[in-house]
């Protein structure tokens, strides 16, 4: 078709492609940057006035959301973790390709649903699902600080909140999981095999190796979405400002984003600054973790087999 | 409607002018109609000029009713999101009854409707609490500069008491036991306080489980505050939005995460607009002597009972709630919203318009809609008549 002048034309459609690319490039640090901005200018008033949008200091406000942040996401990523290794491994070695197909779309249907609809059914179906097997827990495991009494008689808790948080970034991990274990040199596997190790050693000593980093980022993705989850928290937990590692009662440190939910509509003044500065705090804090989970990745890259 | 909409054949009409007039077809096109605004503007000041020469008082009022139902143009408000549902039922009929009025109203929290009310964002605004005197003493950039917004309830929404015992409809309980129960000082459903007022239910050995909103709300503030006022040395908070964490208890989001929380906790307790209670046991509360549901005549009586905020001018219906009511049959626990707006706008078309949209929400007809819409209880009649001449003052 450019057979006439190709150098020509090639030149100009690299030039635009790259100048497009540079921009979305840029686009995203743009956007990065607002936001930082305008968290940090809205958020001013609640240092600078004087008034009590926040009686003890900001900090002392902000800390049981940050901490009940961070229990909540972490509850999801300890189960989720093992959760999704184990759906990554059937469906990249162990399930037969028309299984492993019609998992996939599964998994990726799940990532669809809207996190409203995870709280709805987390408050209707969930939370009251769960209630005896809390009871039972508190009874016979009630000596661990995270099962002490009383347990909510309606399951709304910061266990049910990790469960929920749990399945909601299950299918994200699971599939990039899946991708990085499909990537296994195929002469890593068949060395392994040529040794005699049984399917399980092959995933032992090739698969897991070789997927160490995508995991850990997976999981950091995972997690970088458990922690700014909104709406599915705001609905399912019973949540207040304060600190406990008691994971089955009433009584639950709420997370910064479902605080802010519920908060901003009838707020004004300092306190919607105080709440915006809560925001800011999540935002660094996702931001942090995200670096940590590339530096991870970077220390690691060199023995992932990948090169 | 055509008729109905034209203040031109009322003059027409008119004995006074003899129908002599006749500037415009009966049957309009579009291009037509589009003049015809201006025409009217014309005719109704021809015939104005015509009856104050010819002394037909009688005649000139009729012109006004006429003219009344061809407003046109468009007003804002904001505020409380608890009348939020009234007002979408208010705006709907008022503008089906008003074809050329567009209305809107943001429900984005009494606070934030004040605020934008008095910055003048808004030309009207609904309020879960009466105007402080601070903000009273402020600037109100819609109104007339140096003039002070009028006020005055348009909404009273009995609070209930909502809870989930198996085998139990009704519960009899004072102040003091409701505030023990919220504050997580009476944790069994057989505590002797409940068992005492209650003697002919079976009371199960069962925690309680006491339910708030976990969100800043005027439900929580009014409940609170009846809490505080009856029960002060119990509830030591007072009236507050945000529910305090040394009391405990369950959070959840929205009267419908309240209801939600209530109806899958065997032995929960909680609070919402009684509206939202479907087939959950209710409380009823002491009141001097007795027990009272709530209902929308209990609710409606609390407001005869309670007296006016002091220093408060004539156009300012503010009310301290009697929650410490001894009256028997009044329900104390209710959320009352305030309908707020200028005595005198910038604007003279805005204020016909405001003044036509109030007259409308604290109309026997608006109050019923508001009570099919959001199961409160009407204003009583007296409080009308007071409302009514608020209104008809506005310039």
């Amino acid at each position: 078709m450019s057979s006439q002048a190709p150098a020509v034309k090639r030149r100009i459609g690299d030039l635009v492609f790259s100048n497009l690319a540079l921009s979305s490039g840029v686009t995203i640090l743009v956007i990065l940057a607002a936001v930082a901005i305008f968290l940090f200018a809205e958020s001013l008033p609640a240092f600078l006035s004087q008034q009590d949008a926040a009686p003890d200091g900001f900090f002392a406000y902000v800390a049981p959301f940050l901490f009940g942040t961070v229990l909540a996401s972490l509850i999801a990523l300890l189960i989720a973790t093992p959760l999704a290794i184990g759906i990554a491994l059937y469906i990249s070695h162990f399930a037969p390709r028309r299984v492993s197909q019609f998992l996939g779309y599964s998994i990726d249907l799940l990532a669809a649903i809207p996190s409203v609809v995870y709280g709805l059914w987390g408050i209707l179906v969930l939370a009251p699902f769960l209630n005896p097997s809390y009871l039972w827990l508190n009874e016979n495991l009630g000596w661990m600080p995270f099962f002490v009494g009383p347990v909510s008689a309606t399951g709304r808790t910061m266990m049910t909140v990790g469960i929920v948080l749990a399945i909601m970034i299950l299918p994200i991990m699971a599939a990039l999981i899946r991708e990085i274990f499909l990537q296994t040199p195929r002469l890593h596997e068949e060395a392994a095999l040529a040794l005699g190790a049984t399917r399980w050693e092959v995933i032992k000593m090739a698969v897991l190796p070789f997927g160490k980093a995508g995991i850990i980022s997976s999981a950091m993705l995972g997690l970088g979405r458990a922690l700014g989850e909104t709406m599915a928290v705001a609905l399912v937990l019973s949540g207040s400002g304060v600190f406990t590692f008691a994971l089955l009662t009433s009584t639950n440190p709420n997370t910064i984003a479902a605080n802010i939910a519920l908060q901003f509509p009838e707020s004004s003044g300092t306190y919607t600054s105080l709440l915006i500065a809560t925001g800011l705090v999540l935002f660094a804090i996702t931001m942090a973790i995200n670096m940590l989970a590339r530096w991870v990745i970077s220390r690691r890259s060199e023995f992932s087999g990948a090169n | 409607m055509y008729e109905k909409s034209f203040p031109f054949v009322h003059l027409q009409d008119n004995p006074c002018l003899g129908g002599q007039v006749n500037l415009v077809s009966v049957n309009p096109t579009s291009y037509e109609r589009y003049y015809m605004s201006r025409l009217i503007k014309l005719a109704a000041i021809a015939g104005a000029s015509a009856l104050v020469l010819s002394g037909c008082a009688g005649a000139a009022n009729e012109e006004t009713t006429g003219a009344e139902s061809s407003l046109s143009g468009t007003i804002s408000g904001s505020g409380a999101s608890s009348m939020g549902s009234g007002q979408e039922a208010w705006i709907a009929e008022f503008q089906t009854l008003n074809g050329g009025v567009t209305v809107n109203y943001d429900p984005s929290g009494s606070g934030a409707g004040r605020e934008s009310f008095a910055a003048g964002g808004v030309v009207f605004a609904g309020t879960d609490s009466y105007w402080k005197d601070e903000e009273l003493a402020g600037e109100f950039a819609a109104c007339a500069p140096g003039t002070k917004p009028w006020e005055f309830p348009v909404w009273i929404s009995p609070i209930a008491v909502i809870f989930n015992l198996d085998g139990v409809d009704s519960l009899n309980l004072d102040a003091a036991t409701v505030a023990g129960i919220f504050a997580g000082e009476i944790t069994m459903w057989n505590d002797d306080a409940i068992v005492s007022q209650n003697p002919d239910l079976e009371l199960p050995e069962l925690s309680i489980t006491a339910v708030h909103r976990s969100d800043d709300s005027g439900t929580t503030k009014n409940f609170t505050d009846y809490l505080s006022k009856t029960a002060e040395t119990i509830w030591t908070v007072g009236a507050i939005e945000t529910w305090p964490t040394e009391y405990g208890g369950e959070g959840a989001k929205g009267t419908s995460g309240v209801v939600d929380a209530v109806k899958a906790g065997n032995g929960a307790i909680g609070y919402a607009d009684a509206s939202k209670a479907g087939d959950l046991g209710t409380v009823a509360i002491k009141v001097g002597e007795g027990y009272v549901s709530y209902s929308a005549e209990a609710a409606s009586k609390v407001i005869e009972a309670s007296s006016p905020v002091e220093g408060r001018e004539s156009y300012d219906l503010a009310y301290k709630i009697a929650r410490d009511t001894t009256e028997s049959g009044v329900y104390p626990i209710v959320l009352v919203s305030y309908l707020t707006g200028c005595n005198e706008y910038l604007d003279a078309e805005v204020a016909t318009l405001v003044k036509a949209y109030a007259s409308y929400i604290i109309s026997e007809q608006g109050q019923a809609t508001a009570a099919s819409a959001g199961g409160v209880a009407p204003i009583s009649n007296s409080l009308r008549e007071k409302a009514q001449a608020i209104i008809d003052a506005i310039k």
